[in-house]
């Protein structure tokens, strides 16, 4: 193998402006030719260190030597100019734009200087596409295509700049185990073609299927960097951490009980008039955990919208506990104990700027009062105080600003709240997406301990992992319907759900019925 | 500046904070120092007036309480709305709506003076909830830019009012343009000899106090922060978010509409305004000044109303204009509220601030 060094960086510190140090005197390597892995909690760091390649954050001290010379990448452009491109987690395409456009976009052809000069333009993207083998119509929209082939678009938008090295941050959380497959597939062929790949991931599988060597971050500073062959997921998994993590969740057989929550031919129209929900029924059962499973834009966070009150459907029933819910308000389903871990934490899961404590209460101040108006501090004070212990959440004080967490610890802040014990329904909506191994461990534990408390658990998750080993039973939804139901997850396979989930294989009307 | 070693983030911040605030009046100072020595051969002598002015007599300096009182009433009053992330300026008109409401029934209302205070200040207070409601159910109701529709409404207010004045209670024997005497004894009195500084500078401290209680120790508080802080946060834990910023454009134009009854009732015998007064607007820039706080307003207030008390005296002792404060003031609020300002300086020290915890091993 090529070990000639490409990339190199030396004692980088990075402190964000509310104090927060991010990266430590930071060193690493990456060779020419490779696929580096880099991994590590959430808040360990490897976000900052990346911005700081591609020249989104500048770091206080520290030196970057590429190719040997020592560069300051001040900015997005100069990091593009030096052949490093980036593929973000949220993608950054424009939707209503085809492929081609997206690709050129910034250093469009044109014609007498001022015109789009569209043939040579989709010459170019599709040149670059059959060069490295992939398989996308570059006319298509945006719009109208998969996460997988957004990502590719992606990563051709990288190549066309001249990318020579490429950072993927968490480039498969978002892909089924079939689309995983064509982008490991892709990323060898670039591997071949003398390009270097960064790859971000929390999956340690991935990481030993596809990776050369890989270097573990923690609390802001690099632990290790060795050749995958010489390590183990377990290895790896400790170093991460600190300590020894399970990597899977023990838990007993689910002792089911009476039906909690029902819905009957639930139909919701989005607002570009594209039926997301088109007749679900579903029963959820009290001591179970139902998982929701469907590549992402089927419909699933529609139904966990309505069944939070968040959004109204247009016919349709759901039923909590026998009662016929008739007004759809957040307030309503949760004066019917259920509790809600939302997607997006950020938009609907806090509020950033009120301290870690303030966060904890916004579902149920009306317990913590005296004299039914004021707040009861001290006992607020206790709750918050417990919930930190509680769920391990790392943070200075229960006085500071939620924003200043990383994306883990804020998700704890989020169960805690959720996660009371009052809760008879929850509805956990991507409850460990982008959180490192050991909050998502954490939260998973707490998820089934309520579970064998009677609690009756909706679980909606893209992460097949989490499906497989968290749920008692699944469901698949495709286009807006309900395509498959095992009443056993146990012996389901990562391959078949994929299936399911791309729509290749589908259930009769009658197995899907099973769930009723 | 020498770091201590273990000082934290937050108290450098804090530190920092009222540190930047000093360098921000000082340069907003020494600029209008530049411009005043074009127009004046004294320029030492004319930014000195403006610094000791207020405190010459104790008429001056009762002068910058009295000027405080109405400041700090339209800071809550704002402060209130702002907090649920609504930016309504109808304050303005419902200070005004309310000094108006008082003021008729000050001339009009029989019984004993007390009650009719008591009711001029509640009957000032409803219809400056009225006047805020506007915006509010506009906005609750059809998503209309409550700063729009507040903007726009301060002149329909005005208007209304100059008709209602015009009907009911002018003066038509008033060389000027007043309404006609309040009630014998239906006045805030006076509580120094001499000034004009009257009762009201105590009800406006209740309200501060108030303020303070209610926005960060009762649920309603809790709830108006929550929902003006991420409103999609608030509507999925369950809060009624309608029902909250509504509430908390009642409750702001309330405080408007008291304001406007302590400085009519205060500070005049007739009522004789007839454009809005402003503190609408300034009750925007003591927020600014306050960083949103309301146990700050009434020190921003203070230090808003010295300016202009000191440019007064200024203006009247040499031949600078008293406009130049308008330029201090307008330097200050620029300079508070760039965030940018000294950032640099700022990020670097907590660079250092970081490292030194790190080194004494006393951080995450």
């Amino acid at each position: 193998m090529n070990k000639k060094v490409i990339l190199k960086v030396e004692n980088i510190w990075k402190v964000y402006p509310n104090g927060i140090v991010a990266n430590k005197n930071i060193n690493f390597e990456v060779h020419e030719g490779e696929i580096h892995a880099l991994i590590g909690e959430n808040g360990a760091g490897k976000s900052t260190l990346m911005k700081i390649l591609f020249g989104i954050e500048n770091p206080e001290e520290g030196k970057i030597i590429l190719n040997g010379e020592e560069v300051k990448i001040e900015n997005s452009k100069k990091a593009i100019s030096l052949g490093i491109g980036m593929v973000h987690q949220h993608f950054m395409l424009v939707d209503s734009l085809t492929i081609a456009e997206n690709i050129v976009l910034g250093n469009e052809p044109k014609k007498f200087g001022m015109f789009m000069n569209k043939e040579e333009m989709q010459k170019r993207a599709a040149e670059c596409s059959e060069k490295y083998n992939f398989n996308i119509n570059v006319n298509e929209k945006i719009e109208n295509v998969s996460v997988g082939v957004k990502q590719k678009t992606e990563i051709l938008k990288a190549l066309v700049r001249g990318a020579k090295i490429l950072i993927l941050d968490e480039p498969t959380a978002v892909l089924t185990p079939q689309e995983t497959k064509e982008l490991f597939v892709e990323l060898n062929t670039l591997k071949k073609q003398g390009h270097t790949i960064i790859f971000i991931s929390h999956k340690l599988n991935e990481i030993m299927e596809i990776c050369d060597r890989v270097t573990i971050m923690r609390h802001g500073t690099t632990v290790e960097t060795s050749f995958v062959k010489d390590t183990s997921p377990q290895d790896i998994s400790n170093k991460m951490v600190g300590r020894e993590i399970v990597l899977t969740v023990e838990k007993k057989p689910a002792r089911r009980g009476d039906v909690c929550l029902e819905t009957e031919n639930l139909v919701y129209v989005n607002n570009i008039g594209k039926k997301s929900l088109d007749g679900v029924s579903i029963k959820l059962r009290k001591g179970e955990i139902l998982s929701v499973a469907g590549v992402e834009g089927n419909g699933q966070s529609e139904l966990a919208g309505i069944l939070t009150g968040m959004i109204k459907p247009l016919s349709g029933k759901v039923i909590i506990n026998e009662k016929l819910i008739e007004e759809y308000e957040p307030s309503v389903f949760r004066s019917n104990k259920l509790s809600y871990i939302p997607e997006d934490r950020m938009t609907n899961g806090c509020a950033a700027k009120l301290s870690i404590l303030d966060n904890m209460f916004a579902d149920k101040i009306d317990q913590f009062l005296y004299n039914y108006i004021f707040l009861d501090r001290k006992k607020m004070r206790e709750k918050a105080e417990h919930n930190v212990e509680d769920f391990n959440i790392l943070c200075g004080s229960i006085q500071h600003q939620v924003q200043m967490l990383s994306g883990g610890n804020i998700q704890k802040v989020v169960a805690s709240r959720e996660l009371t014990e009052e809760a008879e329904i929850i509805i956990a909506e991507q409850p460990t997406r982008g959180i490192d191994a050991g909050a998502s461990e954490l939260i998973r534990k707490k998820i089934v301990e309520f579970r064998d408390r009677g609690a009756a658990i909706l679980l909606v998750s893209a992460d097949l992992n989490e499906v497989l080993e968290l749920s008692d039973s699944t469901i698949v939804m495709h286009n807006g319907k309900v395509n498959a139901y095992f009443q056993d997850t146990s012996k389901l396979t990562e391959e078949e759900l994929g299936y399911y989930m791309l729509g290749v294989k589908k259930q009769t009307e009658e197995e899907v019925k099973g769930i009723l | 500046m020498k770091i201590k070693k273990r000082m934290t983030v937050e108290q450098f911040s804090a530190w920092f904070e009222v540190m930047r605030f000093a360098i921000a009046i000082f340069i907003a100072f020494a600029i209008s120092f530049i411009i005043m020595s074009f127009s004046t051969n004294t320029p030492l002598e004319a930014i000195g007036n403006l610094f000791v002015g207020p405190m010459t007599s104790i008429r001056r300096f009762s002068t910058v309480l009295e000027a405080l009182i109405p400041l700090t009433f339209a800071g809550l009053a704002v402060n209130v709305m702002f907090k649920a992330n609504q930016f309504n300026l109808a304050a303005e008109g419902a200070l005004f709506m309310g000094a108006l409401v008082a003021a008729i029934l000050a001339i009009y209302m029989p019984g004993p003076p007390v009650l009719v205070i008591i009711a001029c200040m509640i009957a000032a207070g409803i219809v400056g909830s009225l006047v805020c409601a506007i915006p509010g159910i506009l906005k609750v109701k059809w998503n209309c830019s409550e700063m729009v529709v507040s903007l726009m409404l301060n002149y329909v207010v005005l208007y209304f009012a100059t008709y209602i004045f015009n009907k009911v209670a002018r003066d038509p024997d008033s060389a000027y343009k007043a309404s006609y005497s309040f009630r014998e004894g239906v006045q805030l009195g006076n509580i120094i000899p001499k000034t004009r500084l009257h009762a009201g500078i105590f009800i406006v401290a209740v309200f501060v106090v108030l303020t303070y209680i209610f926005m960060f120790k009762t649920k309603w508080g809790y709830k108006l922060r929550v929902t003006g802080s991420n409103i999609h946060f608030a509507k999925c834990a369950g809060i009624s978010v309608a029902g909250v910023i509504m509430s908390s454009q009642l409750i702001g134009g309330f405080i408007a509409g008291v304001g406007g009854s302590t400085e009519m009732l205060g500070m005049y015998s007739r009522f004789q305004w007839s454009s809005l007064p402003g503190y609408g607007f300034d009750g925007v820039i003591l927020n600014i000044l306050a960083k949103e706080n309301p146990a700050y307003i009434p020190v921003a207030a203070f230090f808003v109303a010295y300016l202009r008390i000191g440019a007064d005296y200024m203006y009247k002792q040499s031949d600078v204009a008293s406009e130049i404060v308008a330029i201090i003031e307008g330097l200050v609020i620029i300079l508070v509220a760039a965030t940018a300002f000294l950032a640099k300086y700022r990020h670097k020290m907590t660079t250092k601030v970081s490292k030194n915890l790190l080194e004494a091993g006393g951080a995450k």
